[in-house]
């Protein structure tokens, strides 16, 4: 399986930790760990800043369960670490993924790390807030609707 | 003045619509060189309103709850003339669908829908769908407040939403303002019925697991109450839990409906709001500023004051009869006195229900350009509706209406059919529905008689995925297949009318393409005789039981 990375066109190496099973990670805690899109996660609250890996599995596709598990580890628990997807991951999940808060990607389509370079650019305007920090279009019309009034008013 | 009076598109809007257009174009060219697989680009079209059926592409464009400028609905026309045969079919969601569209020329015409702010963005696929409205929104007198504010802030947080684009299966959202519901709230995924709790604040009430289809059930309501500014955040809330525990292992049961029936609604309302908690007080927390803006944008049109009693008006209702009952089946109270809300039918006698030519869609638009303010709505009894007419432009209205065939007086009665595409384009149908509803349509076209039968929704679907509401039908028929012939199964006393959702019962054995009209006939007999002063078939059905029209239909058959 080809590992995939922002700002590398190529495949990247896998040198870091193996990522084991909730199950299995849970007997001996170590700095990766592999969650089944069924998993629950809050053992995990406690080990946040200890872990550097949290690899979420897609067994298809079209089941986006890993996508909430993204943003709740980002958003709610405030991991910081890698989050990594796994499985059936395709290049057209890339610009949902990347809003979701992952950022390392293990696929075996061709022309998934070309596609990867350009995920972030697919959509200059998004409608809701997610995992990467980008103003959705409703606050960019209020920030500039208050600009403008502030203009006028001086 | 502005040039609609609803939602206008901006920059962002647009920015983002061109770039979703660039995007579907690179993934057709993928799946025509074949990088992509069948497999890999079906999700792709799909949340792109591109189905394969049986015999072509169709492509299932989105109509914001439900209204159109004329500008966009002229372009549809331009569309079906273009990449279809020169006619569309609306829908029963409020939607526009085109039978013969080639994959190749899928992105141009979605290009051209750009043109005038329109998509096909999640009209299928397993996503946020479309959020319908009623059809009357901001014109009808018994409205609370429009809801389509609420629907443009859901179309724009669900569009493209990065993490419910792969939800388990497909999801449906519908707002009414008013509390006579249009929009059969409590038979959607999510149902919201705006209204003003005792403290004079209007909020939603928030209904789920309501839906038609295989298992019929009728949704819940999670919360009494919920204030307006927190609709996303609980909206955000509900999907969530959805996408992580709704069942993906079987589609026949990854609705939202069977999540609720089997964690039961307090467990549901559980789990939402211990959701809830935590996005409550986040930036899905809508601004007022925000609301503001919106809402301004649905400011209604300056409608001028215009005589409520017009002398030719009911010179014409006394000397053509026609007239005086398209008066009243085909037009409803406005808001402001001098003014009516006129249904164009898309159902003249023996027609498919909810074609329109593009000649027809065209005229309809001068119509509303002449008459309406420049806007059409779509309703979900697959009609079109001028919101803004007055009473003094009735008899004109209905002389260039009656020119295009949309002005049969049928709306409410027997021969204002909803019927799914069925065997002529559904790859899944058991049987026809298109013929039936012709056939029905026909039989029963005497205008004067429909009138004294009075409300009757009659509802095909091809098959249980019952995208003919034949469940919520006073008479709803549903296409079976025994051994390899058509037959249709009856069923009574479905609703979804004035907040009164009843599910029909089935009264006995499927009957025959042939017999179908007859059992119809039958059924309208019965309550003819059996009706009391005033009351709606509906109404008798539910007062003397399924038995006497039983006893009719199968001895008659
Ligand atoms: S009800 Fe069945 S036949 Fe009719 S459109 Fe839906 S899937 Fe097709």
């Amino acid at each position: 399986m080809a590992l995939y990375r922002e700002g590398h066109i190529a495949p990247i190496d896998d040198d870091g930790p193996v990522a084991l099973p909730l199950a299995e990670w849970l007997q001996a805690p170590t700095q990766a760990v592999a969650l089944a899109n069924t998993d629950q996660f809050n053992a995990l609250r406690t080990h946040l800043g200890r872990l550097k890996l949290i690899a979420l599995n897609f067994p298809k596709y079209t089941d986006g369960r890993a996508y909430s598990q993204a943003r709740l580890l980002r958003g709610r628990l405030g991991y910081r670490g890698e989050l990594r997807a796994t499985g059936q991951v395709l290049l057209d999940q890339l610009p949902f993924m990347l809003r979701c808060g992952f950022d390392s990607f293990e696929s075996e389509q061709a022309g998934f790390g070309a596609a990867l370079a350009r995920a972030r650019t697919l959509f200059s305007v998004v409608y809701q807030g997610a995992e990467d920090d980008r103003l959705p279009a409703s606050l960019l019309r209020l920030k500039r609707r208050n600009a403008s009034e502030k203009l006028a008013a001086e | 003045m502005p040039d609609t009076y609803f939602y206008r598109y901006d920059d962002f809007d647009r920015t983002l619509l061109s770039e979703r257009v660039d995007q579907f174009r690179d993934q057709v060219r993928r799946r025509l060189s074949g990088e992509l697989t069948e497999e890999q680009f079906k999700p792709l079209r799909l949340t792109n309103g591109l189905y394969l059926q049986l015999h072509a592409y169709m492509l299932r464009i989105a109509i914001p709850y439900g209204t159109l400028s004329t500008k966009q609905l002229r372009k549809l026309a331009e569309i079906a003339r273009k990449y279809d045969r020169g006619y569309g079919h609306f829908t029963t969601r409020q939607n526009l669908q085109l039978n013969w569209i080639k994959l190749e020329d899928a992105p141009d015409a979605v290009a051209a829908l750009a043109e005038v702010d329109m998509h096909a963005i999640q009209t299928s696929g397993n996503v946020i769908r479309n959020t319908t409205a009623d059809h009357f929104a901001g014109a009808a007198a018994d409205e609370i407040e429009d809801p389509r504010i609420w629907c443009e802030m859901i179309r724009q947080w669900s569009t493209l939403h990065p993490e419910f684009s792969f939800l388990p299966r497909k999801f449906k959202i519908a707002i009414t303002g008013s509390p006579n519901d249009r929009a059969a709230v409590r038979v959607h995924d999510v149902g919201l019925r705006l209204w003003r709790n005792p403290e004079g604040q209007v909020g939603f009430e928030v209904i789920v697991g309501g839906g038609l289809g295989r298992t019929p059930i009728i949704g819940k309501t999670l919360r009494e109450f919920l204030p307006k500014e927190d609709l996303l955040a609980y909206l955000e809330a509900v999907l969530r839990v959805y996408n992580r525990y709704g069942r993906r292992d079987n589609i026949y049961k990854a609705r939202i409906k069977i999540l609720v029936h089997e964690l039961g609604v307090d467990k549901m309302r559980e789990e939402v709001e211990a959701e809830f908690a935590s996005t409550r007080d986040s930036a899905l927390k809508l601004d007022p500023q925000t609301i503001e803006a919106i809402t301004s944008q649905f400011a209604p049109p300056p409608l001028p004051h215009r005589p409520a009693m017009v002398g030719a008006v009911e010179a014409l209702k006394i000397e053509d009869r026609d007239f005086a009952l398209w008066l009243k089946s085909n037009t409803a109270p406005h808001r402001m006195a001098g003014y009516r809300i006129v249904t164009a039918s898309l159902k003249p006698a023996g027609a498919p229900p909810g074609d329109a030519s593009a000649a027809q869609m065209d005229g309809v638009a001068d119509i509303a350009d002449a008459y309406s303010w420049g806007e059409v709505r779509v309703s979900h009894e697959q009609n079109l509706v001028l919101p803004h007419v007055a009473i003094e432009d009735l008899p004109a209205v209905y002389a260039v209406l009656s020119k295009l065939g949309f002005a049969e007086a049928n709306v409410g009665k027997i021969t204002d059919i909803i019927a799914c595409p069925g065997l002529d384009y559904c790859a899944l149908a058991n049987a026809r529905s298109i013929p039936v509803a012709q056939s029905l349509s026909n039989h029963f076209s005497n205008l004067a008689r429909q009138h004294d039968i009075g409300d009757l929704k009659v509802k095909i679907s091809g098959c249980i995925n019952a995208c003919g509401h034949h469940h919520v039908g006073h008479i709803g028929i549903l296409g079976v297949d025994k051994n390899g012939v058509e037959l249709y199964q009856i069923s009574l006393g479905g609703d979804v009318d004035f907040g009164k959702t009843s599910l029909g019962e089935i009264i006995g054995p499927a009957v025959g393409a042939d017999e179908i009209v007859e059992a119809v006939d039958a059924l309208v007999a019965t309550y003819l005789e059996r009706r009391r002063e005033g009351e709606r078939f509906v109404e008798t059905y539910r007062r003397i039981g399924a038995e006497p029209f039983k006893e009719r239909v199968y001895g008659a058959v």
